[in-house]
């Protein structure tokens, strides 16, 4: 035998590992520790917390700036076909069918009508996630990669999705996509990383007309708990029985 | 020969091995914080909320623009956060002299949110921005801060831009608003409770197209007596645009 370093036997070989490992795994979940800074050591109690979106049909005026500031807050990929917020314009004609369209989510604003539609009435409706009590794309994830976190927030666990798509076929509401480099599913989020510090979502700070508002259902002095009370409420697509907490004021029948 | 033992040793150690690799795989394969508050990585949620953040919000910046932000505050800009049209600007909070955000100097930054659109709210100020002092960056007259002219306005076109547009366009382009109005001083501060008058007699438009009329001669006449006399000459042709006849 060339080599002279001393060969491990069996005994000494069990010994090492038994030593070594525990060592390795108190460093690896301390690293992990590390990311729980904000559940465990900071002010913040999720269970006092019960966040909800308000939206005011009347009120927008389809400037996309919600779906562009969006996108910049959570580095939403830029192309065409990827959003976490976008603005839809509604326009029903005096006979049939609504149409409904979203270039590029309303980013760049909204191309004139082709000559000639008749209008009825028109309108913008921004659309998100609507952050379900009973959120089906919760149910189908197979790996409890997405989750109603206690404050009431659907998330996505980044590190653990697996990708299966189920999430993304499962929502009634369009609201989830597959992000190109990650290769996982990807949603609205309420702006977590902001509300949990006393910030608006983006979309909400940006908004110039109070077309969204952002609040708790729990809290009498909510901005929210007023809208809910002055307004006549819809939700999206209410006979699906998912629950949403984004609430609509204004919302025609035609909204789906 | 039938020996119990001999069968119970190996499978009760083939048993033991695959719990433990059960075990050993769990405790390797499943998070350490899964199921903490239900079936999902606890710790996923702090990892969602480290987030960088991207826009600070405008109260953020009152800290060393307070002169803007007041005036803005004061303003029909007020609703509108400064990041609407400067950008995310948290990195600049943090760092003012290396990064400064943007600042928007094109027309479409404004038509964004003030070009007409049938689709908006009817109450929302809406301009024509192929009409609207054309080739002119908007804020040689709109302070962004503030957007409203402190003067009143000199034209009529300035709050009757739908009527000005269709008139200037129409056969009566050449007609001053005044031949057919008189309109009071107070009319272009006040305009709710200084009312401008309207004509009520058809004598106004008799004035150049009845056919006595004293008027230049390449305007059609008629005869004010008898052309459907019956009715006012504007139940039939729109006054701002006279050939349209409804
Ligand atoms: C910590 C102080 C500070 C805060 C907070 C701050 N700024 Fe500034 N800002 C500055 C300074 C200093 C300058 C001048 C930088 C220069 O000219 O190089 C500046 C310049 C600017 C400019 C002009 C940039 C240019 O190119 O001339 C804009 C626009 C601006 N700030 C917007 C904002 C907005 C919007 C916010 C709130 C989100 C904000 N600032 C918050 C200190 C601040
Ligand atoms: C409606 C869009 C808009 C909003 C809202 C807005 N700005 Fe501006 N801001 C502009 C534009 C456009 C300019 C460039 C003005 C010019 O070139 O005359 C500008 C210029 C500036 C400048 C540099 C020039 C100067 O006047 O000193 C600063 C600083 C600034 N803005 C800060 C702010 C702050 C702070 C807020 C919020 C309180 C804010 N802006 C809100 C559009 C906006
Ligand atoms: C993000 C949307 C947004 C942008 C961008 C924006 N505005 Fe505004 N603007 C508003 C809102 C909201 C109001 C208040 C409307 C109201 O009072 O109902 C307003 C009011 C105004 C008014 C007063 C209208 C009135 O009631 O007489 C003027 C003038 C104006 N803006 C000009 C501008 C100019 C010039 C720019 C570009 C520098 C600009 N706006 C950019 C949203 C915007
Ligand atoms: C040459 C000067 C001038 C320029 C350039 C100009 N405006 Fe105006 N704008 C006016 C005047 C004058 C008024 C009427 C004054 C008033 O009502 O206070 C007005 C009114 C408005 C109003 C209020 C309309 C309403 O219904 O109350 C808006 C919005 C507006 N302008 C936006 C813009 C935008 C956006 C631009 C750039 C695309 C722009 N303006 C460029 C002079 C200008
Ligand atoms: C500052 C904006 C402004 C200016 C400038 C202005 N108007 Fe008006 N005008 C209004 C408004 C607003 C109304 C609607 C008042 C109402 O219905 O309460 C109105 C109403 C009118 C009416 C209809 C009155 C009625 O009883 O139905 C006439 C006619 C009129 N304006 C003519 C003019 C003429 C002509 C000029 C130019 C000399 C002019 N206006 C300048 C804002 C303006
Ligand atoms: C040829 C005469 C004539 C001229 C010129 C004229 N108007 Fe009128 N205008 C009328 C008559 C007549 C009515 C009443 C129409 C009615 O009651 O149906 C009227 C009505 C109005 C009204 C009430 C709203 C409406 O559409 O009925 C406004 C506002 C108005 N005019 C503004 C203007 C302005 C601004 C100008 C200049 C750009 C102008 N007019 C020029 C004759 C005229
Ligand atoms: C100051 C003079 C004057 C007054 C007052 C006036 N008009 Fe006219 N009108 C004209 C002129 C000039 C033309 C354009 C002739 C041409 O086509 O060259 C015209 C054209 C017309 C036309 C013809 C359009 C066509 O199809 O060619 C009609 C209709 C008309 N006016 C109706 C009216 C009515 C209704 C009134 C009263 C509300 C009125 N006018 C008041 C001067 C006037
Ligand atoms: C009942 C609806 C009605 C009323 C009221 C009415 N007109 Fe007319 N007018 C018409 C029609 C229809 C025409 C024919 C248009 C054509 O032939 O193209 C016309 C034509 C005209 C013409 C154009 C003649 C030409 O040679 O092109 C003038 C000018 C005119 N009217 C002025 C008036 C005046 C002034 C009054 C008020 C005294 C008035 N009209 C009232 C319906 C009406």
């Amino acid at each position: 035998m060339k080599n002279n370093k001393p060969q491990m036997n069996r005994r000494e070989f069990i010994d090492t590992v038994s030593r070594k490992v525990p060592t390795w795994l108190a460093f690896v979940s301390a690293f992990g520790a590390g990311e729980l800074i904000l559940a465990k050591d900071s002010d913040y109690n999720p269970e006092d917390h019960d966040y909800a979106m308000g939206i005011e049909i009347h009120n927008c005026i389809g400037c996309g700036r919600c779906a562009d500031a969006c996108k910049n807050e959570n580095k939403v990929p830029r192309e065409h076909s990827y959003f976490r917020t976008w603005v839809e314009r509604y326009v029903i004609p005096p006979e049939g069918e609504a149409i409904v369209d979203s270039p590029n989510g309303g980013i760049d604003g909204f191309p004139k009508l082709k000559e000639g539609t008749e209008i009825l009435r028109s309108f913008f409706v921004p659309k998100l996630c609507n952050h379900c009590a009973e959120a089906p794309c919760v149910q189908v994830c197979p790996v409890g990669a997405t989750f109603t976190s206690r404050d009431g927030v659907v998330l996505v666990d980044e590190s653990y999705c697996v990708g299966c798509r189920y999430c993304i076929q499962a929502c009634p509401y369009g609201a989830r996509y597959l992000h190109p480099e990650t290769h996982t599913a990807d949603k609205c989020t309420f702006c977590y990383h902001r509300i949990t510090k006393g910030l608006l979502p983006a979309c909400v700070e940006v908004c110039p007309t109070g077309a969204r508002i952002f609040g708790e259902k729990g809290r009498r002095s909510s901005p929210l708990r007023r809208f809910l009370r002055f307004n006549d409420i819809t939700v999206l697509k209410p006979g699906l029985n998912t629950q949403p907490k984004v609430y609509y004021a204004g919302a025609d029948m035609e909204v789906r | 020969m039938f020996r119990p033992l001999h069968q119970l040793v190996p499978l009760t150690i083939i048993f033991a091995i695959a719990v433990t690799a059960f075990v050993v795989g769990r405790m390797y394969l499943v998070p350490e914080t899964f199921g903490e508050y239900g079936h999902y990585r606890a710790d996923a949620v702090g990892e969602v909320a480290s987030q960088e953040i991207a826009y600070a919000g405008y109260q953020v910046c009152y800290d060393c623009h307070d002169d803007i932000y007041d005036e803005k505050m004061e303003s029909n800009h007020s609703g509108v956060s400064c990041e609407v049209c400067h950008g995310p600007a948290a990195a600049h909070t943090e760092a003012p002299d290396e990064v400064t955000p943007d600042i928007p100097h094109g027309r479409s930054d404004c038509v964004l949110c003030h070009g007409y659109n049938p689709s908006r709210p009817s109450g929302f100020p809406q301009i024509l921005p192929e009409l609207h002092n054309t080739g002119k960056p908007c804020m040689v007259c709109h302070n962004p801060h503030a957007p409203v002219l402190d003067h009143a306005p000199t034209e009529c076109s300035a709050c009757h831009r739908k009527i000005s547009s269709q008139k200037m366009v129409s056969h009566h382009a050449l007609l001053e608003c005044s031949q057919c109005h008189t309109v009071a001083e107070g009319h272009r501060t006040n305009p709710a409770s200084v009312r401008a008058d309207k004509p009520e007699s058809k004598d106004v438009c008799g004035s150049c197209h009845d056919k006595g009329a004293e008027s230049s001669r390449g305007i059609p006449r008629v005869d004010v007596e008898t052309h459907n006399a019956r009715y006012l000459c504007w139940d039939c042709h729109y006054p701002h645009q006279p050939e349209v006849v409804r």
